[in-house]
């Protein structure tokens, strides 16, 4: 008997005896010999509940977490503040522990939440349907490319060097297999996407082009003009975007845009090094009948009574089987609870003053960093500076227990020395002046910065 | 309308908050000269205004309305329920987990990747297969990688094969997944004994085939006898055995997809591995593979580096997989799944995981038989030893009774015990598919069956009583059809929403929907 298990003897010779067989290996005499076990497989032995606590304890603090440096780092994935009551609504056993709502009368709470979750995804996009959530940013931005195929049968998606480099490459994982061929634009010398060249790269074939707001850089993009770039041979335009600054820009569904994704995390969820998070995917009406993933809709129950179920099932796979829109089936919900949770928390007049907090601190960063900005435009959030001698910065801001950011070398060769900065409403003036310190320090006196250590990580 | 039914935006009134922002601590520059206006928002979206204890009251009442499985017995077919373990929530909410930024430099972040090569290691070793990527997010998104690796590991060979064997038992997912990779979906059918048909197998298991995609058990709870036979057919033809791992929780330390012939496995981490199910996720779906196809798994993967000059061996993210398929997803997967999972992997060892097979199928197999006495009105479908499900045909109780398997179903949710899956597998007439997991004790088991008798026997009396059902769950049966033809997907605050009791005379006399 293991702990989670609770089989007594007396349990299981009554248990045999009903079934009547003689012992547990008479119920696996299908398998055939030839592929049984014959030896335990190799793994440690079961621990205690406290010294299985003790492991993990001791894994984590290996880690060098976002409490114990003041980090610069984001990149897809930021240090916002999770106020406490998510975590206690999220721990709830009604909401931590049920299956997907297939049996709509008792699963009304979670019904409810997605509902809301999907108003608040409309209102926040600017586009009239949402589905209550896919895995996360990347893997949602694959799923509009998805789409973009069964709506258009067009072989060929444009996507700008503004996108995340995750999702750029997310997209073309999936589109070898989907059968499109993936087509990069530049950026501009000013970081942003070049509508020119993105318009010169859509033809006839395109089914559907790929923005972001903010793009990767922290660029705030000129949506108007890249959608209309985009659209001169009717495909369909999809824009990435960060939730948290659609506070202060205007929603790509004003753009006419005809899908929106992102990545949720920043909306009340934890880092948990990459996930569980959740996507997000809201597009134009007329796609309400082709999204994919879960769709709560509002009904009646026999008595008139107002109730939630999971609506426009035939698009999904357990109706639909090779004919889905996508094979989606567990998605994200709890993650998704606690966007919804976190927007209603921040609220209409909260989402717009964090919003604005970052997008000031943001540009008072840029000027106080001093370094050659590669994106001197409008920015919000998170932005890209040269700096002479990365090493050398990184050696000292760690030591000052900071984490300067993200380097860029890897994912744009085209930036080697390029350094991303995050901002939250987490990173305070003072933590900005001291990483102004550093790199002021650095460029007064590189040399005894000392050996440096490895560089060009992810 | 009700106190206990308005959304979290009809509770908002204009001036209300619960987040008090931090002090602006640098110049407040208006937005104007920050932003040209026409990238401003011009309206705040209508977020709700709402105070905090407003907030926790509203999310409580709207959670006390979802059954749970901390609440009560949860034999959902093909979802494996089984209990969430409470210490997993404890060290995943460790702040060196939880508050990790995914791209901190390996160097700092050792634990974490050590966590994860022991999480590849321990699931390679289940599986019988080595090489692990946890990337993929849920069951469905490790399906596509493996589709994704089938497909490199046959161009890579120069081969162009068009077409995946599914037999007609699988899960939706697995057709679904072969459209979205791009290969035709070929149906296998299944024999008398509720296996795999060998003969149309052998038939369809022709030189354009990339993949069979297998679930065992499968999906009517039965372990394929003929899994030798089903497997060299296949690899004869020149194509990759796919192991839905959906079912794995019948097998662990029984028998193991890698030995049985099988290239290519994903797990369900929110099945097998405890991950609880949050109401639709999260979930994580891992996969694990054969030398074969290793050099195509996504990137990055985890890997152990020796030291330098005899220095502890550290762990990194190796990004120098010059054959990967790439990316499925933003940056290592849902770490916080891994936790969990390794969590409870450590906590059961081996003689644990295969003692929870061992109870899984016992308890099947035990329900099954307390069930066998209506057998007259819900017989097993195929009657042998199941592995940790089975399936029971409600033809007889539609035939005899009048009622239908939805409403059996449905009247079980006024004895708080969720029903199982219903109307799958679609090769059974009427189907309900029973999985007690092994956390389940006998006294669960029994007290199931005795409601589902209590069931039988009320509809001899009273069919009536089952076709309304249910009675006391907080809304009754729920017009779906209706929902489907006119969606109302989101609340506005100018419209009526369904729950209006008064729109629906009002949409009958101008003929409108609500959107």
């Amino acid at each position: 008997m293991s702990r989670y298990t609770g089989v007594t003897d007396q349990d299981l010779r009554e248990m045999l005896d009903a079934i009547g067989v003689g012992s547990l290996d008479d119920l696996f005499a299908d398998v055939p010999e030839g592929v049984r076990l014959d030896h335990p497989i190799d793994l440690p032995d079961g621990q205690s509940e406290q010294e299985v606590h003790d492991h993990l304890a001791s894994l984590a603090a290996r880690n060098l977490h976002c409490d114990e440096e003041v980090s610069f780092l984001g990149a897809g994935m930021y240090d916002h503040y999770v106020p406490a009551l998510i975590d206690t609504l999220l721990q709830r056993s009604e909401f931590l522990t049920p299956y997907t709502p297939y049996q709509p009368e008792i699963s009304q709470g979670g019904l409810q939440v997605m509902f809301e979750f999907q108003t608040a995804i409309s209102e926040l996009t600017g586009l009239p349907v949402s589905n209550a959530s896919v895995y996360e940013g990347p893997s949602a931005l694959a799923a509009a490319g998805y789409l973009a195929k069964l709506e258009t049968g067009r072989s060929r998606l444009v996507v700008s060097r503004g996108v995340h480099p995750h999702s750029r490459a997310a997209l073309r994982t999936h589109a070898a297999g989907y059968g499109m061929e993936v087509v990069e634009t530049p950026l501009n010398p000013e970081g942003a996407t070049d509508s020119e060249a993105l318009e010169e790269a859509v033809d006839e074939d395109t089914a559907a082009v790929f923005v972001q707001q903010p793009n990767f850089l922290g660029t705030v993009e000129e949506l108007g003009e890249v959608v209309e770039a985009g659209k001169t041979t009717g495909a369909m335009l999809v824009c990435a975007a960060d939730p948290l600054p659609l506070g202060v820009l205007r929603p790509p569904g004003e753009f006419g845009v005809d899908v929106c994704v992102g990545e949720g995390q920043t909306l009340g969820n934890r880092l948990d090094y990459g996930g569980p998070s959740f996507g997000f995917f809201a597009a134009d009406q007329r796609f309400i009948r082709k999204l994919p993933g879960r769709i709560a809709g509002e009904t009646r129950d026999v008595d008139g009574r107002r109730g939630f179920v999971l609506t426009l099932q035939t698009r999904e796979q357990h109706i639909r089987r090779e004919k889905a829109t996508h094979n989606i089936c567990t998605a994200q919900a709890l993650n998704a609870l606690a966007g919804v949770v976190y927007l209603s928390w921040l609220g209409k007049r909260g989402l717009v003053e964090l919003a604005e907090l970052m997008l000031r601190r943001t540009h008072y960063a840029r000027e106080a960093l001093g370094l050659k900005p590669i994106n001197p435009g409008p920015v919000v959030r998170e932005f890209a500076v040269r700096a002479p001698d990365l090493d050398a910065l990184f050696e000292r801001a760690r030591a000052e227990g900071i984490n300067p950011g993200f380097r860029l070398a890897r994912e744009y060769p085209e930036y080697q020395e390029g350094l991303l900065v995050a901002i939250t409403e987490r990173r305070t003036r003072e933590q900005i002046d001291r990483l102004a310190a550093v790199v002021a320090s650095v460029r007064r006196e590189p040399a005894a910065a000392g050996a440096a250590p490895e560089g060009g990580r992810e | 309308m009700s106190e206990d039914v308005l959304t979290i935006f009809e509770r908002s009134r204009a001036g209300r908050r619960a987040f008090v922002p931090p002090p602006t601590d640098v110049p407040e520059v208006p937005v104007e000269e920050l932003l040209p206006a026409s990238a401003i928002r011009r309206r705040p979206a209508e977020l709700p205004e709402v105070s905090e204890p407003e907030i926790v009251r509203h999310y409580t009442t709207l959670s006390a309305k979802n059954f749970h499985l901390d609440e009560g017995f949860y034999p959902l077919g093909s979802c494996t329920m089984k209990h969430n373990p409470k210490l997993h929530e404890r060290v995943a909410a460790l702040p060196g987990h939880a508050r990790l930024h995914p791209l901190q430099d390996p160097e700092h972040a050792q634990g974490a990747l050590e966590l994860m090569w022991r999480l590849q290691d321990a699931l390679g070793e289940i599986a019988g297969l080595p090489h692990v990527s946890l990337q993929p997010s849920a069951g469905s998104q490790g399906e596509l990688t493996g589709l994704l690796l089938t497909r490199a590991y046959h161009e890579d060979r120069g081969e162009e094969r068009r077409k995946v064997l599914t037999p007609d038992t699988a899960h939706g997912t697995n057709p679904a997944t072969v459209t979205m990779a791009g290969y035709e979906v070929v149906k296998v059918g299944t024999s008398a004994d509720g296996g795999v048909d060998l003969d149309d197998l052998r038939e369809k298991a022709t030189d354009d085939v990339a993949c069979l995609m297998l679930t065992n058990p499968n999906t009517l709870g039965l372990f394929d006898r003929n899994i030798e036979e089903i497997t060299r057919t296949v690899s004869d033809a020149g194509a990759t055995l796919y192991y839905d791992g959906a079912n794995l929780n019948a097998v662990m330390g029984v028998v193991r997809p890698g030995d049985t012939g099988f290239d290519i496995v994903h797990f369900n981490l929110h099945k097998t591995f405890t991950q609880p199910h949050g109401g639709g996720g999260p979930g994580a779906g891992p996969i694990a593979c054969s030398a074969r196809i290793a050099p195509f798994l996504p990137v990055p993967q985890v890997v152990r580096r020796r030291g330098e000059n005899g220095s502890e061996p550290y762990f990194d993210l190796d990004f120098d997989r010059p054959k990967s398929i790439g990316r499925l997803r933003g940056f290592q997967g849902n770490f916080g799944v891994f936790v969990r999972s390794y969590a409870y992997i450590r906590s059961l060892g081996a003689d644990g995981l295969k003692d929870v097979s061992q109870v899984a199928v016992l308890n099947a197999n035990y329900l099954k038989a307390r069930l066998a006495e209506l057998s007259e009105y819900l017989p097993v479908a195929f009657d042998r030893t199941c592995m940790h499900e089975f399936v029971l045909s409600g033809r007889g109780a539609r035939e005899k009774l009048g009622v239908r398997t939805l409403d059996i179903a449905k009247r079980m949710l006024d004895h708080t015990v969720h029903p199982p899956t219903v109307y799958f597998p679609l090769l059974v007439d009427e189907a309900l598919m029973i999985e007690p997991t092994e956390t389940e004790t006998k006294e669960r088991l029994d007290h199931f069956a005795a409601v589902v008798k209590e069931i039988v026997e009320e509809a001899k009396e009273d069919p009536e009583v089952l076709k309304s059902a249910p009675h006391t769950t907080p809304v009754r049966r729920l017009d779906e059809a209706g929902a489907a033809k006119r969606p109302v997907v989101r609340w506005r605050p100018d419209a009526e929403n369904p729950g209006d009791p008064g729109r629906a005379e009002r949409d009958a006399a101008s003929g409108t929907g609500a959107m």
